[in-house]
């Protein structure tokens, strides 16, 4: 297991246990690096990663500039906001002008399921997932397995709950993958109209209430309501999916054991989870932005490890 | 294959007692020194040499483990990437005296790597570097060792091995010649 199976990470969905624990074991290195007083190792100072942004995006943008930055790798930028995309260039063509000024390594975020897949069949360079639409968010699953890792010791054997907008999740869906590879049991928890119809086919267990999905987990994984991909009213107002989804301090102190809560954030306070919650030393919030660097660097590293040398 | 101990275990000791006292020679009581082996085999040469430092000067010596595979020339050059081992340095290295640590030296790409490395904990007053084994012949950089166990002339086909007690069963340095060697 010394090198990763795939050439690109497009999505969870393709890699195998043994890339997974890889990853991880390559990021215990990186969290080292990342703590002590220069922050930065050589390794990468002969390549040059494009960042594709096509979607708004800061703390995953954020993690990845300083990955890149702290492998000494040269980093450009771009934003869909500000560029020809609005002149109507395609994906492709956008991508391959980038690639002519000599970019080893795209990360990309995109709008539309398959996105980064499509890409990495097309041009030539290695491609990271940063999202594609309702898809996939790979390194946010990988950072999410390996806080549990970090916090529980193991992911093997652990019930974890996702809670939330499942429906307009990538986090959900490359969480499920990822968790059920390292050997985890996953469970949905969430409003009907925000479970999609056949998740149970993947193998996840489905639960409506949060107090009873909550008593039979060990983490809990509260998104956030992507309001800004619901095109209709899945549920009557925020109000109402707070009362019912809410994490508070009380239903948390009310749990026969303590469970550890996650949040790929951005968080929308008293909404999915309070302050009290989201700050309480049951919260590894935090520490999952921390791994969020160290795994960035991991992927990266190992796929530049494939890019040959001219 | 051919093997032919070089060092056995009777002269281990004795080269490890010797590059003992000559640590002490320069560096008295170790007041401000620290040594970092190089992982992996380097830590090996780092935990004989303490051991035997502490009994000799009756106190403790600060030490460290330094991993250099994010600082190694060859990223890309190898077929598979090398999984790194652990860094454990719980001490400041500013201003401090340092002894770097490995078993072979031979082209000085390692102790390169292991100086980029040092670095990123801060700047040490000095740096020297003991190497149990010293291959000349096909030094790539300009490094020499302060402290030597023992010096081999060899050919760039041959190996030296240093094996130990502790993984291999028995302290010594085994030179591995291949056959037809012209």
């Amino acid at each position: 297991m010394d090198n990763l199976s795939v050439d690109h990470l497009t999505g969870i969905d393709n890699l195998t246990t043994n890339d997974i624990e890889l990853i991880f074991k390559t990021a215990d290195s990186f969290k080292e690096v990342i703590n002590r007083p220069i922050k930065k190792v050589p390794s990468l100072r002969d390549i040059t990663i494009a960042n594709l942004f096509f979607e708004n995006s800061t703390r995953t943008r954020l993690s990845f500039e300083l990955a890149e930055k702290r492998l000494s790798a040269d980093v450009v930028n771009f934003s869909a906001a500000s560029s020809s995309v609005k002149k109507g260039e395609t994906l492709i063509d956008t991508v391959n002008n980038i690639l002519s000024m000599k970019v080893d390594m795209v990360v990309m975020r995109h709008p539309n399921p398959g996105a980064a897949k499509f890409l990495s069949e097309r041009v030539d360079a290695k491609i990271v997932n940063a999202g594609d639409g309702t898809h996939e968010h790979p390194t946010q699953a990988l950072l999410d397995a390996y806080s549990i890792r970090e916090r529980l010791g193991k992911v093997s054997g652990k019930k974890v709950v996702i809670v939330g907008d499942i429906l307009h999740s990538r986090v959900a869906l490359s969480n499920i993958y990822c968790l059920q590879k390292l050997g985890a049991e996953v469970m949905v928890c969430g409003p009907t109209t925000l479970i999609p119809k056949y998740i149970s086919e993947l193998g996840v267990h489905v639960e409506h209430n949060l107090v009873a999905a909550l008593d039979w987990c060990d983490v809990a994984n509260m998104l956030r309501i992507q309001l800004e991909r619901q095109e209709m009213k899945y549920f009557p107002s925020l109000r109402e999916y707070s009362m019912q989804y809410g994490l508070t301090k009380d239903i948390l102190d009310g749990l026969s054991k303590e469970i550890v809560v996650m949040h790929p954030g951005p968080i929308n306070r008293g909404v999915e989870i309070t302050s009290e919650v989201a700050d309480s030393s049951q919260s590894i919030i935090l520490n999952q932005v921390e791994n969020g660097v160290a795994i960035r660097m991991a992927v990266i590293y190992l796929l530049a490890s494939k890019i040959k040398r001219q | 294959m051919e093997t032919q101990v070089i060092l056995n275990s009777k002269h281990f000791e004795l080269t490890i007692n010797r590059l003992c006292y000559q640590l002490i020679e320069t560096h008295n009581d170790f007041s401000n020194t620290v040594l970092i082996g190089l992982q992996p085999r380097g830590v090996n040469v780092l935990e004989r040499i303490k051991s035997r430092l502490e009994i000799i000067l009756g106190r403790e010596v600060i030490c460290g483990k330094l991993d250099i595979t994010f600082y190694r020339d060859d990223f890309r050059r190898r077929e598979t990437p090398i999984i790194p081992s652990a860094t454990n340095i719980d001490f400041v290295i500013e201003g401090k005296q340092v002894v770097l640590m490995d078993d072979v030296l031979f082209t000085g790409r390692t102790i390169r790597s292991g100086l980029d490395a040092l670095l990123a904990y801060g700047r040490p007053e000095n740096v020297e570097l003991l190497s149990l084994v010293d291959r000349r012949f096909k030094r790539d950089l300009p490094i020499r060792a302060n402290y030597v166990g023992k010096t081999v002339d060899t050919l760039l086909s041959e190996r030296v091995s240093v094996e130990w007690k502790e993984i291999e069963g028995e302290d010594k340095i085994v030179l591995f010649t291949p056959e037809n060697n012209g």
